[in-house]
């Protein structure tokens, strides 16, 4: 079994609203001291293929798009214990939309070799884009299932489990396959060993540009993008918060009851 | 002049409440430019969606009737509306940002060759091009994206725009679509459904939302705010660190990636308020927080705040409203 999780590396998305800052020619986030880190759901993507591989054999292997700093991203995956990694870096290309990206990554994913899986997060936690998995599945032509939190292996199918509205389904289909993957408590990421680490440290990664991938101009790049940014901005947060004291905690929650029934919530 | 195609979900008159939302978008995207509003409706037999369509503001009904089409299977649905949007021919599509329009959107529009952008909170019209607003950043910012090519395939957030109208003895159209489809096309099959029981309203459309957070360090506070949410006819919510620890189903979850609430009251135990949460809730009409720290992002949304422990202050708020809602 070998499965690819694509990977991005952005600013942390966890910090506090205070240190989000917008840059206004470029509309992008500002960087500034921030800490990078591998997208939330893109970490659990890594979790599910690093169980699979300890249940069923094989290889992971972690592809990248990002600027050369995004080596540390793949760093962190090889930390983990992914067999390899694979990172795409021409700085023109960062400006794709999504259908670029996924030509990148399928063109990467094709010279890497179809795998038996592909997994995306899905969601990335910067831009919010759920769309990734789905993307390259067609872009490679190959089934997709999104949102799952487990894969197995049955009678040489995958068995998913699909989370939806209601509760969740399970999904069998052939390899090879996309899934995006979202958490829950069965995909918490690991914490790295010291040696893997190490190992890590020392291992070569190849670092592909457009020439190495054979890519079509047109596809990617600012000026391929089917969406233009017209406006970003922060919207305004009210913070009238009537903080309900008195001496007991009792005494507050019953003033809170109170309140609620005054405004006719209750 | 936009014409706008919606796909329809559900089979009954009136539709579904996401099938409602999108005709209200459609419609008025659609007025401003004397387009028409399309609507593509997948069944494997009759059903009185067509009729509720019309009622509700749609001027024509691509109708595809078909064995395969006797319930969702993505690799059926890109290919069942890759054709009814040919024919069709509509400059933007619009599906429900639910589970199985978040798999099909990104899929159809690689297949158009259209644009694409999801969790559309606003849609309208600016000469030529078509305006969507979204979020980003978890929550951060709103951008507005322009789409000057068609045409572009978005999906409209559950809760976000308001619903068409029922116009009494409206009609429309009804174009027969034949479908091409074969068997083989199917690749994922759907083996079982678990799920989640639910007692009394179903999240996202309840009244009154009451969600935990990791403040409540385990599964067995849930149970209190179970009981709350039942004394106020509501439903129970988490955050995904409390629904990651395995405290409580995914399906829980609210915020960017779980459910979107709007609410009349939201009860926010032991959660912070982190952006990604509250992009799934502060839509709601009042936010109640109780927290430990004073200095939670959440009361920043919240209109009414109680800074404590959450075991000394449930007990007694749910005797209280026990008496005020039976009083
Ligand atoms: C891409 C992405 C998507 C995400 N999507 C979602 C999403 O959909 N939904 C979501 O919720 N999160 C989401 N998150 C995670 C989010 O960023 C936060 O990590 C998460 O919401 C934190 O959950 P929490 O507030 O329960 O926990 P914490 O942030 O740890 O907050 C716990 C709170 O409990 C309070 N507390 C502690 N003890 C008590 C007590 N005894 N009584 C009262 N209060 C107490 C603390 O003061 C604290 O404020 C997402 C993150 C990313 C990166």
């Amino acid at each position: 079994m070998h499965t690819i999780v694509c990977i991005k590396q952005i600013i942390d998305p966890e910090i506090p609203a205070d240190q989000f800052k917008l840059d206004a020619s470029t509309k992008r986030q500002v960087r500034g001291g921030l800490s990078l880190v591998i997208s939330a759901y893109d970490q659990n993507a890594l979790e599910v293929a690093l169980q699979l591989r300890e249940k069923v054999g094989g290889k992971v292997t972690a592809l990248c798009l990002g600027e050369s700093g995004a080596m540390g991203a793949i760093k962190t995956a090889l930390g983990m214990a992914v067999d390899e990694g694979v990172l795409v870096s021409d700085p023109p290309l960062l400006e794709s939309d999504p259908f670029g990206v996924v030509h990148i990554l399928a063109k990467a994913i094709q010279k890497i070799g179809v795998p038996d899986l592909v997994l995306t997060g899905c969601v990335s936690g910067d831009t919010g884009d759920k769309v990734m998995g789905p993307l390259i599945a067609e872009e490679l032509g190959l089934p997709c299932v999104t949102f799952v939190s487990k894969v197995e292996v049955k009678d040489g199918k995958a068995l998913v489990r699909r989370i939806v509205e209601d509760g969740y389904e399970l999904v069998e289909a052939a390899f090879p396959l996309v899934v995006s993957i979202i958490s829950d408590d069965s995909n918490v990421p690991r914490y790295s060993k010291l040696k893997d680490i190490m190992v890590a440290a020392k291992k070569q990664v190849p670092t592909w540009k457009t020439a190495d991938l054979g890519l079509d101009g047109e596809r990617v790049g600012a000026g391929a993008a089917r969406l233009q940014m017209r406006d970003v901005s922060i919207p305004e947060r009210d913070s009238k918060c009537e903080i309900l004291d008195g001496e007991t905690p009792e005494e507050r929650a019953e003033r809170l009851a109170l309140r609620l029934r005054e405004l006719k919530v209750i | 002049m936009t014409d706008v195609l919606i796909v329809a979900g559900g089979q009954g008159n009136p539709p579904s409440q996401n099938t409602l939302e999108l005709l209200g978008a459609a419609r008025r995207l659609a007025d401003a430019t004397q387009g028409r509003v399309k609507a593509a409706v997948l069944e494997s037999a009759p059903t009185p969606l067509t009729a509720g369509l019309f009622g509700y503001g749609a001027d024509q009904v691509f109708r595809a009737e078909h064995p395969l089409l006797n319930g969702y299977q993505g690799d059926v649905y890109v290919a069942a509306l890759s054709q009814i949007a040919a024919q069709a021919a509509p400059q933007v599509i619009l599906l429900a940002d639910d589970s199985c329009g978040k798999e099909v959107a990104p899929r159809l529009a690689h297949r158009l060759n259209a644009g694409l952008v999801t969790e559309v909170l606003a849609v309208e019209g600016d000469g030529p091009a078509v305006l969507f607003r979204r979020q980003m950043y978890g929550g951060r910012t709103i951008a507005t994206l322009a789409a000057q090519r068609f045409p572009v395939v978005a999906t409209v957030k559950p809760r976000t725009m308001t619903p068409a109208s029922e116009l009494a003895g409206r009609t429309g159209e009804e174009i027969a679509v034949a479908l091409t489809l074969e068997a083989s096309l199917v690749r994922t099959k759907v083996v079982q459904k678990v799920a989640e029981e639910v007692r009394g309203v179903k999240l996202e459309n309840a009244r009154v939302v009451v969600s935990g957070g990791r403040g409540l360090k385990g599964p067995e506070p849930f149970k209190q705010l179970e009981e709350l949410a039942q004394i106020l006819r509501g439903a129970v919510g988490a955050s995904r660190a409390a629904t990651d620890a395995g405290w409580v189903p995914a399906s829980w979850q609210v915020g960017q990636t779980g459910k979107t609430v709007s609410p009349d009251l939201y009860i926010a135990v032991g959660i912070s308020g982190a952006t990604q949460h509250l992009a799934g809730m502060t839509g709601s009409k009042t936010i109640v927080a109780i927290n430990t720290d004073p200095d939670a992002p959440i009361f920043k949304v919240a209109h009414l705040g109680i800074v404590g422990d959450y075991k000394a202050i449930l007990p007694k708020l749910l005797e209280k409203c026990r008496d005020l809602t039976q009083g």
